[in-house]
């Protein structure tokens, strides 16, 4: 079969199209964070310093080093410059520059959605499959009801119940944390499932995985749950289309028309929805790592709530807006090239 | 199910004329069982909201620690005057669950009125004037919607600090672009048919034609959004209750029931499961409502 024809230019043009369309979100993202500090009530240097307290001489420093004395388009200005150049401040607990505390724990973070991702669609994706195919069926009527109630679930809840039935009942999974406290994992990828399987103890790698079971499920069942609606209803389109009479009508096998002509085309639909879920993902983790004390950025933010870490709160709510505005950007260009209708008309 | 026949109009249609709007949406929505099952129980819940005074068995602030962590009234030590057991602090769990009820609804009534009103005129202006507005208006919206929903209602409550009414205006702020939108889209597809036009050569303002014209026509999508958004807006306020950020103790808050008992979930599984279920009930149930009433009122959707 040749390839359908494409030219390069076209392909060009649509990426910068979709690049150029970040741009105003991310100002918008920067704007958000520079007005965050502000809007502390106080003064904003003290903010930043803490409740220790500052000393006179270095608070006239900081003023002039972030233009507080300046009007509010040029503060906007040096703050913009410094994000760009990567310093985002430093955290007012630890000292440690919140770039490098969100690039530590970010890996956590990763890998925990990253399970949870593809937990929802192995269950996700066959689940939609076989609901459309079998349209009214029992199955169908389950699916359809345990993705509702999963759609609505209060995710911080499920957490605490499959604590409760797994942990506390059943003493299968532990409590919380990443990995039995027992085992040093020199930090080599970040990701403790590799890291394990790197390291010279084999157990460790089961415990990372034991650790993992429970928040993967509680943060994948939204995404599963919005995966195996949108599969069932893209797959029930598609099973109404002419292409698909033409090739029961050529006497193509049920398997065949369903794999190979069928699913090709609801993918697409799911695609987007899957980095949709992204978003979703993220907010999730909030909560799940709150529950399960899961190291990563989003137990990271809350603690630094209640710490009144605002450099942190700031520097890590931007560093995870850009994360999700990049993979949109990503789901959208990978969307482009899948798609040859969007390709093409843009 | 029966009792909620009740909605449907008294009026009796003549054969001959075309079905009553009321009775057409009633005939379509009570094909959806799902969605009837959501609206008995968003009855059932507003009935329990409005007659807290009456049924609930206890004050549901009084405390005390001679009967806490008592089980449900099945297991073994529980007793039928606390149905559902009692927290750390000897509250009674059904009564917070009752009083509960008024904050959730409240809340997700209160949030998505906000976010209607504010979203409508937004996305009414975006639509009439085009432009340099729009552009600057939708840009914003696009860029809410971009920041993980919880995440920017997290960081403006931090700012604003802790409580329920601030958790409310950052949910309000955070589900608004889908108003704005509705409204937008409504308006574009709207303005370019004859009764505005005809309405504008009568003479009508901008103003007029925007909100006695225009939106009348776009209220379908708006009320099936503002059902789901009634779901989110509990469902997010609540998340916010657990992070210690939204709804601040005694409070029955749903969500903060949640974080204040969180610590005694190896000790006593009622004081986290009813909380949660209630949630996962009301949520649910919005839910339903909210895909019946698409499926009875949008008639792009209708098969």
């Amino acid at each position: 079969m040749a390839a359908p024809p494409f030219s390069v230019l076209a392909m060009l043009r649509f990426i910068l199209t979709r690049v150029s369309l970040i741009i105003p979100t991310f100002i918008g993202i920067t704007l958000l964070a520079f007005f965050l500090i502000r809007l502390v009530p106080g003064d904003p240097i003290e903010t930043l310093a803490g409740e220790r307290g500052i000393d006179p001489a270095r608070h006239e420093q900081l003023r002039k080093e972030y233009g507080f004395d300046k009007p509010i388009i040029v503060q906007y200005g040096i703050y913009l410059a410094r994000v760009l150049q990567g310093d985002l401040g430093k955290s007012m607990i630890t000292q440690e520059p919140v770039l490098n505390e969100f690039s530590s724990l970010f890996p956590a973070t990763i890998e925990l959605a990253l399970c949870a991702i593809i937990f929802a669609l192995v269950l996700g994706l066959p689940a939609g499959i076989i609901a459309a195919i079998r349209r009214n069926s029992i199955f169908d009527h389950g699916v359809m009801g345990i993705s509702l109630a999963g759609y609505s679930m209060p995710i911080f809840w499920w957490g605490l119940i499959l604590i409760l039935l797994f942990s506390v009942q059943f003493d299968l999974t532990p409590v919380s944390g990443r990995i039995d406290v027992l085992y040093y994992i020199e930090p080599i990828t970040g990701f403790l499932l590799i890291d394990t399987l790197l390291s010279d103890e084999p157990e460790a790698f089961w415990s990372a995985v034991n650790h993992l079971i429970l928040p993967t499920i509680v943060l994948g069942t939204v995404p599963l749950a919005v995966i195996a609606r949108m599969t069932r209803s893209a797959m029930l389109e598609v099973l109404g289309e002419d292409y698909i009479r033409t090739a029961k009508a050529k006497g193509l096998s049920r398997f065949r028309i369903v794999a190979l002509h069928a699913l090709r085309n609801a993918l697409i639909p799911v695609v987007t929805v899957i980095g949709l879920q992204i978003g979703v993902l993220f907010t999730g983790a909030i909560l799940t790592e709150t529950i399960f004390s899961w190291p990563g950025v989003g137990k990271w933010l809350i603690d630094a709530i209640f710490r009144r870490d605002y450099p942190v709160l700031q520097g890590g709510a931007l560093l995870l807006g850009v994360v999700v505005m990049s993979v949109n950007l990503l789901v959208d260009l990978a969307y482009g090239l899948i798609n040859p209708r969007i390709r093409h008309t843009r | 199910m029966t009792t909620e026949t009740m909605e449907a109009p008294a009026i009796a249609v003549p054969t001959a004329t075309p079905p009553h709007p009321v009775r057409e949406f009633w005939g379509y929505f009570s094909a959806n069982h799902g969605a009837v099952a959501g609206l008995v129980i968003i009855v059932a819940v507003i009935l329990v909201a409005l007659l807290a005074d009456v049924i609930a068995p206890h004050d549901p602030n009084l405390t005390n620690t001679a009967i806490a962590l008592k089980p449900p009234f099945w297991q073994e030590g529980g007793s039928i005057s606390y149905p559902l057991g009692t927290d750390p602090i000897g509250r009674d769990i059904l009564s917070r669950l009752i009083y509960g009820a008024q904050l959730s609804l409240l809340i997700g009534i209160v949030v998505v009125a906000i976010s209607i009103a504010i979203g409508t005129v937004l996305g009414l202006v975006a639509g009439f004037f085009r432009g340099l507005t729009e552009i600057f208006i939708m840009r914003l919206m696009d860029i809410i919607l971009t920041l993980p929903s919880l995440l920017l209602a997290i960081v403006i409550v931090a700012v604003l600090g802790p409580g329920l009414m601030n958790a409310m205006l950052a949910v309000a702020l955070v589900i608004l672009p889908h108003y704005v939108r509705l409204a937008r889209a409504a308006v574009i597809t709207e303005t370019s048919k004859d009764y505005v036009t005809a309405a504008r050569v009568s003479g009508a303002g901008t103003t007029r034609l925007m909100f006695r014209e225009v939106l009348p026509n776009c209220t379908a999508p708006l009320i099936v959004q503002a059902s789901l958004g009634i779901s989110t807006a509990i469902l997010d306020a609540a998340a916010l209750g657990f992070l210690g950020l939204g709804a601040q103790p005694p409070s029955p808050e749903w969500g903060t029931m949640l974080a204040d008992a969180r610590e005694f979930v190896l000790r006593a599984w009622w004081v986290v499961t009813f909380p949660g279920l209630a949630i996962l009930i009301t949520v649910l149930a919005f839910n339903l409502l909210g895909d019946g009433l698409r499926d009875a009122l949008d008639p792009k959707l209708k098969r």
